[in-house]
This record gives structure tokens, C-alpha cells and sequence, in this order.
């Protein structure tokens, strides 16, 4: 096969190879040695991002093609916390963003049902809204046993966080106190 | 961390213990390895196993998972013994010289327990725990550290047992390796040297985990190594934002930034501000003196203007609790597993495969009656009404699962362990009709308005008067500003003149208020999203900077992003010049005392108010967030003002060789279904007789729902494994490569046997203990699968935390 930059970029991806290939055949060095540049018919565009795995808070650069699919990632030398070194699960988020395993649709599984069935945005966030709602009041304490005002409910629970963005987490914990939950809990605690 | 990643190149030591670092925070070896190759530093690794971190180290020694306290309480027996502690900045900056109440006794005095237990409640009267005071309140104290009430001397005491001998006894270390690492650690306390510790969950999940935080904090403070470059008490933390949601408090016990979860003893914001300003009260001293103004704005943020003088600041919108502890994570699972939780949402996380005990924590799943999951795969979680071995039929659970973005297919904001908020654009698309987590929350927060409204139910003015519109569409900086704080009313000064703008963002939380004239969502954020300069005179929200300017070469970068608080980058750094003002060394000079200006200058934002002179009132008090400035050697845990070795509550040992305690006495232990297939069971020694841990590696992701869907990660790492001794191997007749089977009290997996020398048998009081370990990750979902090592591990956990004790447990091995 002939090695167009894009051909390049789709074998880089294809294993663990790509990264023995990204230092040995980087396409700037092989349209230098040809004496010959490949222009590209489709935008890829780049952009600074931080690692979603641990808390050292890498830099990642990410390239995407024109649909938002993520064709190459690597470790920013400018974020000062790694320098441009990248680990093996960093470097494989290109795998993570476009795995076909990857949950595309709003799925519903019925009491003792032995299976999912896809269901459109609008019917599970209301019906989600509507079991939030049913077990809240159903539940919920305006006052202890002692007779002082509590306003919470124990029938709720709320679990995790901890990969998530700030702004996310306090979403979460804002609404999560406006409903009275006191079961909040998430991976800091394990 | 108190200190940051890019600032371990600044140690002359650094003691890294109950951390795989090379693993599981891999970007931080750039660091260590920077500072022995640039300044010669000295890392030692503590572990249980050879990991590839001790393979980096200058010295290794093995000690026995769950005996921290005796190797730290050694330490500290060590450095008093030798001298070895720094003693101008234990004098004046810890609570060495303070008098405790005469009647406080050590656990040296009463066989392992301190004054003032009550063994039918589990848990003390901390009377004579309290500090000696003069006739204005303020603390005796006795900077000769003679008297024999003082904390250093009550310290000796305390640890005056902790001796080389029985120590290696208690850890299985050989005493001269002991020795060798405590004789080198030591040297930080040097004034010109520094020495960090590097932990992670190896100290944290115990039955005694607080309290290996705390012995580590009183060896950085003996050691003078706290709020100074290359220093610090640096908790590795375990996910990449498990600091945010910490900061926001996804937890049962505080609300945003670390105010205590107001309790059914403190019905009004009255009582609840005052029960923390009374003397000893948390608010009563040090900076903590304006949560009065963080939690009022927190109440604004939230209600706005149903937010009022008038109604408390909405106060009463807030759930009480009467016990926190009755809330947290091993306790949820006890209530969901005895029904009385009906519906739980999750956000991101696998307790399937993560939760302690996991047959016993999956079966509670399968008594809701409805879950909803925010994911990006199938995870074990998700899936658990098809566990391998469970009929569906027979789970009444409703599921409810919302495809998510992952962390690049959307926008904000995440905290590394170093307190460093760094901003993320959204650089890719979300597959299919997957969505960011926030817009999920806001669209059934919006959801959950309409309802109300149509149909109040009780108590509906929470919900219906929450603060809730960022957008339509939804704007995540929206949230950021309300994280930020911003006026909620114009402010004046004194003349009339408008200082702030209502709306307008805030760059301190100085400014809050509370008086309801100003919202911040999280104080110790304020100012991560206001504009500001980026070291070349572009402006933007501070945590969005890629500034590359290090004014004194310690790595602090000020102009890269921001960091909490205030962007400064190393907390308590008036530890960083001694008492008059002056730094301990020229090469990490930090802040400093500049009698000219009359204020502190430096290379980082000072942790002290900067026009205070190191000669006025509390000039010497660097640790403001205390209520007395003074670095607490003696302070209030659940089990005692000094860490004390305990037992795990599944030990080799029959009992404990420094007192007549074998296990932490205040911890509770749960005994739901005792006896059967699946219930709290602990297992004893004569069944059990090996020691087990468990671990991460650095090909997988906690629970696996990030990394065992990933073929690359699955590729090289495929399965369970679990690592055991060639001396264990051979007594077992288990060759490398087997197929094995491990059991505990609550279950047993199978996993595939890798004989090495990283493990090594141990003496433990003369006897031969195994020792082996395992990762955590694997569950039946995904690409690599394997059995979960939780399912082995008790549902038993801190005595403050209630964090579990996934870290030492007992267990038997055999061929499949």
C-alpha cells in the first residue's frame, strides 16, 4: 500500500504499533524525505485537553477528523505536569472515545425483564424524574422523631462523581441536597 | 497533596509508602527521578510487595499490610530518641509545647486505650483531651518542652514503647532495615533539608487509615518538612477529579468545601453557625473565623433570592442528618441491603466491582427498585440483574441507563491532586445520542421543577426554588460562575460608592459576605474563573491559563491554571521561612518576610495574612486553618489525640504485642447474615492463615469501566492474576501460570498465578505469614474480565472514615 499521510494516519491507529510508527515515520519526516507535501482534503484540528485516568492531571494533545473522531493523541510537552510524557491509558483514549462498545442510547430494563430496550431522551428522562419524584415523597421525612425539622429522605441514594468535572459534581451535589438525599456517597470514600 | 506534583523535584528525601506511584500515578516519577538526578535525593519505598516503584528506589523495606503505625510510631520514637527533629519549627510552629488537661493519659499508661473510653458506647469522652488555658483562654504553653504535660513529652510517652525490636516484630521488617530507613528519613529534618511523604489508599484504607494519615502528618512536622518546597503530606488521590468531588462534597458528611453537614441538633443557621464559633468549636479561631460568610453564600448560591434574612438564608432547605457516619458508604450498603433504600442514581461509578464485599454489596443492589446509571459502557453496575449465576426474572429492579460523553467529549473543569484546577475544552464528538453528565443532571433537575410544580407534594419550596437555569441550552459556564461566587447585590462602602457590582465575579473569597450580598457555590474556588492574566499579559478565566513563567525556578508555574486556594501552590508556606520571617535555605526560599515593604513576598501566594510581621500577634502561627495556628502533633481522632497500632480486624496475630487491644476500638463491625453464604463474616487465622492486599495496575482503571472496555489496555493486561511467593508456590505445589483459587470468609475467586520474588514470606513474632496480593480491577463485563478481588475483601471500615479495609484481610490459596 501506498503511504498517503491518511493511510498513515488510519495504520497509526490500527495497534499498539503506531507508536514505534509515530516516532520512525512521523509524516513530517517522510514528506521531507520524499521532497513532497500531501495536502489534506479534510480539516484535522487540534486541541489541548487534561487525561481523564489519574489525578497528576496530564496534558493531552488531541487530533480530530472533520466529524469530531479523535485520529491521534498525545502527551503536551506545555502542561507542566507531565511534560509531554503520557502513560499507557492517556494514550489509548482514542480507543475510549470511539469504542464501538461505547453506550449510544438511553436503555430501559422492566422489573424482572431479561433485557434493554432502547428508549428516545424525552420518555427516561422523565420517567427517571418521576421515580426521583414518587420515591422522594413517598419517603421523606419533614421532621425526626424528636419532632425537629429534618427535611430529608432515606429512600434515595446517590452514588459517584469522582471522574466527572467540577461543574458536574456540583450539579450533583446541589440537587442531590435540594432533594433531601443524605445517602451521598461516592468513590472518595472507598 | 499540600505541596504539588511539579514540586517533587524539590526533595532531599522522599518516603513513599502505601503508594504505587510508577503505577497508578505514573506522570509523578518524572519528578522523583528529577530529584535524584538534580539534587541527589533519596526515595525510600515502604511496601508490602516489590513494586515498580521500589524498583526505583535507593531503599526498600517490605512491611506487613495494615502494621503503618508501628513503623511510623517507631519513627517517631527514632527521631525523639536521636534528636533528630527540627526543633526551631517544632517549637514554634506545632502544638509540642502545649499543656493538656492533667488527668490525660497515653495509651502507654492504659494498655492501649487513652483517657476517657467508654467501651459500651466505642468511643471516648474527650475531656482531658483539651488544652490546658490561661485566664484569657489562650493555650499553656512550655517552649522548653520540659514539662511533663506538654505534648512533646506526653509524644515520648505515647511512643516510648514503639521500640526497633518490637516493631520489626509487629511488621516483619528486619530490624536493620528499619533502622536504615528511619536513620535516612530522618535527615530531612536537617532545617536546609526537606522530605516529602508520597501516600495513596495503601495508608487510607485501613481500619486505622485516618490515623496513618496522622502519623505521617506528625513526622513531616517533626521533621519541619510541612509547607515547604520538596515537603508535605502528599496524598496521591485515586481518580482524576476524586479532589473536585471531594471539594464539592459528594459525601455524607460536609456540604461544598468543607463545612460539616448541618445535623437535626442544629434545626437553624443560628445554631448551626454557632455551635461552630463557640471556644473549641471548629469556626472559633484561625481563618475558619469567616465560615459565618461562606456557608450564607453558599445558601445564596443555591436559592437566590428565596434566599433571605428573613428565612434563614433558606436554611431550613437543607437536609439534616442526626449522625453522618450513619450515612457513609458501608452503611448505605447495610441500609440498601435491608430495604430501606429504594431508588438509587449513580453518576460514573462501578460499585459492582469497586464496593467491599461485593456479593454482599450486589445482592443490596438487587433489592432496589429502580436505578438509574449515568455510564459510557455496559459495566458490571449497569448489568447487574445479569450477573453471571443470577436469573433476571428474579430481579425486580427497574434500570434506567443515560449514555454519557466522556471527559473529552465535553466542557469543564478538573482538580489534579495538587489542588491545580485545569480547565477542558471539549475536543471531540459524543458517540451517538450520548450526552455530557451535567446536561443530564440539569435536564432532570428541569424535569423535577415541572413536576413539582404541577404537583407540590411535600415540602416542594427546595426543588421549586433552587437556583436552576444555566441555559438553554445548557452553558457549563454558567455553573462556573456560580462555583466562582459573584455579587448577589450591589456593594458599598462606607461613603455609598458601588465596590461590587451585582453579578459581577469575585477574585477572592475575602469579599464574601454574610449579610446575602454575595453567592459562591464553593468558597475555596473563588477565583478559578475570574479573568486574569496569564504572565504575557493576556487575559482569560485564571484556570483556563497555559502560562509558562516560573519566577524562582521551584516549579510553581503561578500563571498556568489555578489552584485552590487563591492559586496557591503550597499550603501552609509560612512554614517556609522560620520564625522571624527569613527562609531556612537560599535554594528554597519560597515567602519571605520583607521588613521594607512590611509584608510577605515570594514566589507563591502567601498562606498567611500578608501584612503581618513575624514579631505581632500570631506572626508565628502558620497553620491558619487551626483554631490555635499551631501544627497539630496532638489532635482529635475518633481514637485517641496520638495514632496507636491496632490490629486489622483480620490479623495473623492472636493478639497485639504493644497492648491488650488487638483492634480499633472504636470501629463498628458490622455482622448482617453472620454464618451465611453471604453476610459480614471475618475470617480468623487458623482458616485463613495468608495475609492479602490488594492493588491497581497501570494498564486498568479502578473498576475497570474506563480501561477493561479498551482493547489496547485489554491487550496488556487481559485477567485476573494474583501474585504470591516462590516459597508460598512451593508449599502450595502452585506453579506460574496456574489456575488458583482464593478464599476468604465472604467468598472465593479464581485467578491466574504469577510465582515471583516481588513477594517474599515474613517473620511475624517469630512465625513464618505469607503474604499475597491482587488487583482490584476485573469483573464479568467488558473485554477483560476476571473475577473481582472484592469479592474477598470485609465490610468493615475506618474508625473515622468509615473507608474500608480493602488493604489487609486474611485468606487461603489453593490449585484450581
Amino acid at each position: 500500500m501506498k503511504l498517503s499521510r491518511r493511510n498513515f494516519l488510519k495504520l497509526s491507529g490500527a495497534s499498539v504499533g503506531s507508536l514505534l510508527l509515530d516516532w520512525t515515520l512521523s509524516p513530517t519526516a517522510l514528506a521531507a524525505g520524499e521532497g513532497a507535501t500531501f495536502p489534506l482534503h479534510k480539516k484535522v484540528s487540534e486541541a489541548a485537553t487534561i487525561c481523564p485516568y489519574c489525578s497528576c492531571g496530564c496534558g493531552l494533545l488531541i487530533a480530530t477528523g472533520p466529524d469530531g473522531h479523535i485520529i491521534n493523541s498525545e502527551g503536551d510537552p506545555e502542561n507542566i505536569n507531565n511534560r509531554g510524557a503520557l502513560d499507557p491509558k492517556s494514550i489509548s483514549v482514542r480507543q475510549l472515545s470511539q469504542s464501538p462498545l461505547r453506550l449510544r442510547k438511553p436503555l430501559y430494563r422492566a422489573p424482572g425483564s431479561d433485557k434493554f430496550e432502547e428508549k428516545d431522551w424525552d420518555w427516561i428522562i422523565t420517567e427517571v424524574a418521576r421515580r426521583i419524584k414518587a420515591t422522594r415523597d413517598k419517603t421523606f421525612e419533614a421532621r425526626n422523631a424528636a419532632g425537629v425539622t429534618v427535611n430529608r429522605t432515606t429512600g434515595l441514594a446517590f452514588l459517584g462523581g469522582a471522574a466527572n468535572n467540577n461543574e458536574e459534581c456540583y450539579l450533583a451535589s446541589k440537587l442531590a441536597r435540594a432533594l433531601g438525599i443524605v445517602y451521598l456517597e461516592h468513590q472518595a470514600r472507598i | 497533596m499540600t505541596n504539588h506534583w511539579v514540586d517533587l523535584k524539590n526533595a532531599d528525601y522522599i518516603l513513599i509508602i502505601g503508594s504505587n506511584a510508577a503505577e497508578n500515578h505514573p506522570a509523578s516519577m518524572t519528578w522523583v527521578h528529577k530529584a535524584q538526578d538534580e539534587r541527589g535525593a533519596k526515595v525510600i519505598v515502604v511496601d508490602p510487595r516489590f513494586t515498580r516503584t521500589a524498583s526505583q528506589a535507593d531503599l526498600y523495606a517490605p512491611i506487613r499490610s495494615g502494621t503503618d503505625i508501628a513503623f511510623f510510631g517507631g519513627l517517631i520514637n527514632y527521631i525523639l530518641e536521636n534528636e533528630l527533629y527540627h526543633k526551631d519549627y517544632v517549637v514554634h510552629y506545632t502544638n509540642a509545647a502545649n499543656l493538656i488537661h492533667p488527668d490525660f493519659k497515653t495509651a502507654t499508661d492504659l494498655d492501649g486505650l487513652f483517657s476517657g473510653f467508654d467501651p459500651e458506647k466505642k468511643s471516648y469522652d474527650r475531656t482531658t483531651w483539651a488544652y490546658q488555658t490561661d485566664a484569657e483562654g489562650k493555650p499553656k504553653r512550655d517552649e522548653t518542652l520540659q514539662d511533663p504535660q506538654c505534648v512533646f513529652s506526653l509524644l515520648r510517652r505515647q511512643y516510648s514503647r514503639y521500640t526497633l525490636e518490637v516493631v520489626s516484630r509487629i511488621t516483619g521488617c528486619p530490624q536493620n532495615k528499619l533502622k536504615a530507613v528511619w536513620d535516612l528519613y530522618a535527615q530531612s529534618g536537617a532545617p536546609d533539608k526537606t522530605g516529602n511523604i508520597m501516600y495513596a489508599m495503601g495508608q487510607t484504607q485501613h481500619t486505622v487509615g485516618s490515623q496513618n494519615v496522622r502519623a505521617m502528618a506528625m513526622v513531616q512536622l517533626l521533621l519541619g518538612n510541612t509547607g515547604r518546597p520538596g515537603g508535605g503530606v502528599n496524598a496521591l488521590r485515586g481518580e482524576s477529579n476524586v479532589q473536585g468531588s471531594t471539594d464539592m462534597a459528594l459525601l455524607a458528611h460536609i456540604i461544598p468545601a468543607y463545612m460539616a453537614v448541618p445535623t437535626s441538633k442544629e434545626p437553624d443557621l443560628k445554631t448551626y453557625i454557632e455551635s461552630k464559633t463557640k471556644p473549641g468549636g471548629a469556626w472559633s479561631g484561625g481563618y475558619w473565623t469567616n465560615g459565618p460568610k461562606f456557608i450564607t453564600s453558599l445558601l445564596k448560591a443555591w436559592w437566590g433570592d428565596h434566599a433571605t434574612k428573613g428565612n434563614d438564608f433558606a436554611y431550613a432547605y437543607l437536609p439534616k442528618v442526626e449522625s453522618a457516619a450513619n450515612h457513609y458508604w458501608i452503611a448505605l450498603f447495610e441500609a440498601m441491603y435491608a430495604g430501606q433504600i429504594e431508588g438509587l442514581w449513580i453518576l460514573g461509578q462501578n460499585p459492582a466491582v469497586g464496593g467491599p464485599n461485593s456479593r454482599f454489596e450486589r445482592a443490596a443492589l438487587r433489592k432496589l427498585k429502580w436505578m438509574v446509571v449515568q455510564e459510557i459502557f455496559e459495566t458490571e453496575t449497569v448489568d447487574i440483574w445479569k450477573e453471571p449465576g443470577i436469573n433476571p426474572a428474579d430481579v425486580q429492579t427497574e434500570v434506567f441507563v443515560l449514555p454519557a460523553a466522556d471527559a473529552m467529549e465535553k466542557e469543564g473543569s478538573i482538580v489534579t491532586s495538587g489542588r491545580l484546577i485545569q480547565w477542558r475544552p471539549k475536543v471531540a464528538q459524543a458517540p451517538g445520542e450520548a450526552r455530557p453528565d451535567d446536561e443530564i443532571i440539569y435536564l432532570i433537575g428541569k424535569k423535577l421543577q415541572a413536576l413539582y410544580a404541577a404537583d407540590p407534594g411535600p415540602f416542594a419550596d427546595p426543588i421549586l426554588h433552587l437556583t436552576w437555569d444555566y441555559g438553554d441550552p445548557y452553558n457549563v459556564e454558567n455553573v462556573a460562575k456560580e462555583i466562582n461566587g459573584f455579587y448577589a447585590a450591589d456593594v458599598t462602602d462606607d461613603k455609598g460608592n458601588v465596590v461590587g457590582k451585582k453579578g459581577t465575579l469575585l477574585n477572592s473569597f475575602g469579599l464574601l459576605k454574610d449579610d446575602g450580598s454575595t453567592a459562591c457555590g464553593c468558597w475555596i474556588y473563588t477565583g478559578y474563573y475570574y479573568p486574569a492574566d496569564d504572565g504575557t499579559g493576556r487575559t482569560m478565566p485564571a484556570t483556563k491559563r497555559r502560562g509558562q513563567k516560573d519566577p524562582g525556578g521551584l516549579g510553581i508555574y503561578p500563571y498556568w491554571a489555578f489552584a485552590w486556594p487563591l492559586n496557591r501552590r503550597i499550603i501552609y508556606n509560612r512554614c517556609s521561612a522560620d520564625p522571624d520571617g527569613k527562609p531556612w535555605s537560599e535554594d528554597k526560599k519560597l515567602i519571605w518576610w520583607d521588613a521594607a515593604q512590611k509584608k510577605w513576598v515570594g514566589y507563591d501566594v502567601p498562606d498567611f495574612v500578608v501584612t503581618k510581621a513575624p514579631t505581632d500577634p500570631g506572626g508565628r502561627d502558620p497553620f491558619i486553618m487551626r483554631t490555635d495556628g499551631k501544627g497539630g502533633l496532638f489532635a482529635t481522632m475518633n481514637e485517641g489525640p496520638f495514632p496507636e497500632h491496632y490490629e486489622p480486624l483480620e490479623s495473623p496475630l492472636p493478639g497485639n504485642l504493644l497492648s491488650s487491644v488487638r483492634f480499633n476500638p472504636v470501629v463498628k463491625v458490622w455482622d448482617t447474615n453472620k454464618g451465611q453464604d453471604i453476610g459480614d463474616n471475618v475470617g480468623t487465622a487458623d482458616q485463613f492463615p495468608i495475609v492479602a492486599t490488594t492493588y491497581r495496575v497501570c494498564e486498568h482503571w479502578q473498576a475497570g469501566g474506563m480501561s477493561r472496555w479498551i482493547g489496547w489496555l485489554t491487550e496488556t493486561q487481559p485477567n485476573m492474576f494474583v501474585e504470591l511467593s516462590q516459597e508460598l508456590a512451593q508449599a502450595k505445589g502452585i506453579k506460574n501460570g496456574d489456575k488458583v483459587r482464593v478464599r476468604s470468609a465472604r467468598g472465593s475467586i479464581e485467578a491466574v498465578a504469577i510465582v515471583t520474588a516481588r513477594f517474599k514470606p515474613f517473620t511475624i513474632d517469630g512465625k513464618t505469614v505469607h503474604h499475597i496480593g491482587m488487583p482490584w480491577h476485573y469483573g464479568w463485563g467488558g473485554l477483560a474480565r476476571g473475577d473481582s478481588a472484592n469479592v474477598l475483601t470485609p465490610h468493615v471500615g475506618d474508625g473515622n472514615t468509615m473507608i474500608p479495609e480493602y488493604k489487609a484481610f486474611l485468606v487461603d490459596i489453593e490449585k484450581a
